[in-house]
């Protein structure tokens, strides 16, 4: 059985699981207990819930006081508004004055599809990549959505970590791996190596799927949660096994993990890249699914996109 | 209360201020020299061990640095590199200076973080209070009204702040500017305790922070001071809210404290 389960439900749940055993665990959030899924905590942890109200700076600056006083803040909105409205309170009260804040987005990338783009967050890995010492993870699945949950309890320092809001396929099975930092390589291959992050991973796995089947192509499949610190060991090697990237991201074409991947590579190995995101533009209205497809990010449009990339760029 | 030693130390406190603004150049005089006395009060008088402190005007931050050094807790002599090159004495709070929690500077931050921590003070039953000063310019900031609402929400009564209220900010006149008055209705009408008090009497200062109970209320003192106080060239006028001092000016806001001084005994 493998279930689709949401990824911030799994993070939450585990969280919930935790924090009963750690006092010290606090989760915020700014009116958006049931998005968070954290309801559960205002039930039966009421010492360990504060709903700060539609007040997103003050929220980071509340984490950011309570950090200071031992406790471990978990604070969870919508991406779009953590990654926009409270960006001087996460640079100056978190970043700058050191502070032990876990900013959860939930909801995000293009999760708020048909709302708009005042509800997408397609340039908060751009936003947040820019802050010295912040760590980003995207988990791919409910599974490493709960690993990343009990790893970042242990874990000192801001970390951003953004989720979707639909259920999603399983990616980790009996090889669940999640390390800060570390990317995995989940399918192994020598002809291309296609990078996935977040809810794009599973995408890429079909992907190399269809790549074996109809053009009997052999591509390594990664999945990369961390965009920051880069795992620049895995990249380098991968870079000189297979000599093509193709990178797939929820995220505008402007500054997210593709970009992270060819400011590394484009120093260290210039590697022919391919970067499969989304424009940078207001992305069309749709379910998850549809907006994905439009900007050919499903399973079928990345294995034509990575026939083209390798027929451009011969070994 | 040893008043006129601490009236003593607030000079002292003055001289140093325009010393290290004198020789880096730079600085944020008026602001400095208008707080310096609440500070002093906090510092030497109200404030018990494990009180919090935030100086959410982060800019006025050279009487700050020089309280810290008074307490020993940034060697004397650093001073004199205020504003240098690689100097961790910089023109804002960090929290590379022992003492200080949180990097201010950017304002409408200090009260929401005050907020954190008290709200930790209360989960953990400890009696210990948070205390955050404030620009009145900064009150401008909307995000202080959002701490402002949290605060009464939470009934934090060990939260302390301090506006100081010199009534001037880079551009000039707050009225002329944005409007804060009526201020201290606005605060009550948030479910504030709020006290006005002179902001230049040490004493008034000290009983006023001091007279705040646990009563289920957050508390503000409006303090009303005058920027640039003890200076009388600096005093009230906007252009010398980061004015530079050249030598003749220096050596003349040096002679006025030094009869300030003087006229105390």
């Amino acid at each position: 059985m493998n279930p689709h389960i949401p990824c911030r439900k799994a993070f939450s749940e585990k969280l919930f699981e935790l924090a009963k055993d750690d006092k010290s665990i606090i989760v915020l959030t700014t009116d958006a207990r049931f998005s968070a899924a954290i309801d559960v905590f205002s039930y039966h942890l009421p010492n360990q819930f504060i709903d700060v109200g539609i007040a997103e700076q003050n929220a980071i600056g509340i984490a950011a006081g309570l950090s200071k006083m031992g406790r471990k803040p978990f604070v969870f909105m919508p991406a779009c508004f953590l990654s926009a409205r409270c960006i001087d309170q996460i640079k100056v009260d978190v970043i700058y004055s050191k502070s032990n804040v876990k900013l959860i987005g939930v909801s995000g990338g293009i999760s708020y599809g048909p709302l708009g783009y005042t509800h997408h967050a397609v340039n908060d890995v751009a936003i947040m990549r820019t802050f010295p010492g912040m760590t980003i993870i995207l988990p791919s699945d409910a599974n490493q959505a709960k690993l990343v949950a009990e790893k970042l309890v242990e874990h000192t320092g801001p970390v951003y970590v953004r989720m979707g809001r639909g259920p999603v396929p399983p990616v980790y099975h009996e090889n669940l791996r999640f390390e800060i930092g570390k990317a995995n390589l989940l399918t192994e291959g020598d002809d291309v190596t296609i990078i996935g992050i977040g809810e794009t991973t599973y995408y890429c796995l079909e992907a190399g799927k269809l790549l074996k089947k109809n053009s009997n192509i052999n591509a390594e499949i990664i999945d990369m949660p961390t965009v920051k610190p880069l795992d620049e060991d895995l990249l380098f090697k991968e870079a000189k096994k297979t000599g093509r990237i193709v990178v797939v991201e929820e995220h505008s074409i402007c500054g997210g993990l593709g970009s992270a991947i060819a400011e590394f590579l484009s120093q260290n190995f210039p590697t022919p890249m391919k970067i499969l995101s989304l424009p940078d533009d207001f992305p069309i209205a749709g379910s998850s699914l549809q907006v994905f497809d439009y900007y050919g990010l499903t399973p079928e449009k990345i294995s034509r996109s990575v026939v083209d990339f390798l027929s451009r760029f011969r070994k | 209360m040893d008043i006129k030693y601490l009236v003593r130390k607030s000079i002292s406190i003055r001289m140093k201020v325009v010393e290290i603004i004198y020789k880096s150049r730079m600085g944020h005089i008026g602001g400095s020299l208008s707080e310096t006395d609440i500070l002093v009060a906090l510092f030497y008088a109200v404030m018990k061990p494990d009180d919090k402190f935030i100086l959410s005007k982060g800019h006025s931050v050279e009487a700050y640095y020089v309280i810290l050094a008074d307490k020993g807790l940034i060697p004397w002599e650093e001073l004199e590199k205020y504003c240098h090159f690689g100097s961790r004495l910089i023109g804002h709070p960090s929290v590379d200076i022992p003492g200080i929690d949180v990097a201010t500077g950017s304002l409408g931050h200090g009260l929401s973080i005050a907020c954190g921590m008290a709200l930790a003070l209360k989960l953990d039953k400890k009696d210990n209070k948070v205390y955050v000063l404030m620009g009145d310019g900064e009150l401008q900031e909307g995000s202080v009204w959002e701490a402002a609402m949290f605060a009464s929400t939470h009934k934090l009564d060990n939260l302390v702040a301090i506006v100081d209220r010199n009534r001037l900010q880079i551009g000039g006149d707050t009225e002329s500017i944005v409007k804060l008055e009526p201020l201290a209705d606005r605060w009550a009408s948030f479910g504030w305790e709020v006290k006005e008090m002179n902001g230049h009497d040490i004493e008034e200062i000290v009983n006023t922070l001091n007279s705040f109970t646990f009563n289920s209320k957050p508390h503000i003192a409006i303090a009303r001071t005058i920027k640039g106080k003890g200076v009388s060239f600096i005093e009230n006028n906007y252009r010398w809210h980061h004015g530079e001092l050249d030598e003749e000016k220096y050596q003349k806001a040096v002679e006025e404290l030094k009869r300030h001084l003087e006229a105390i005994g």
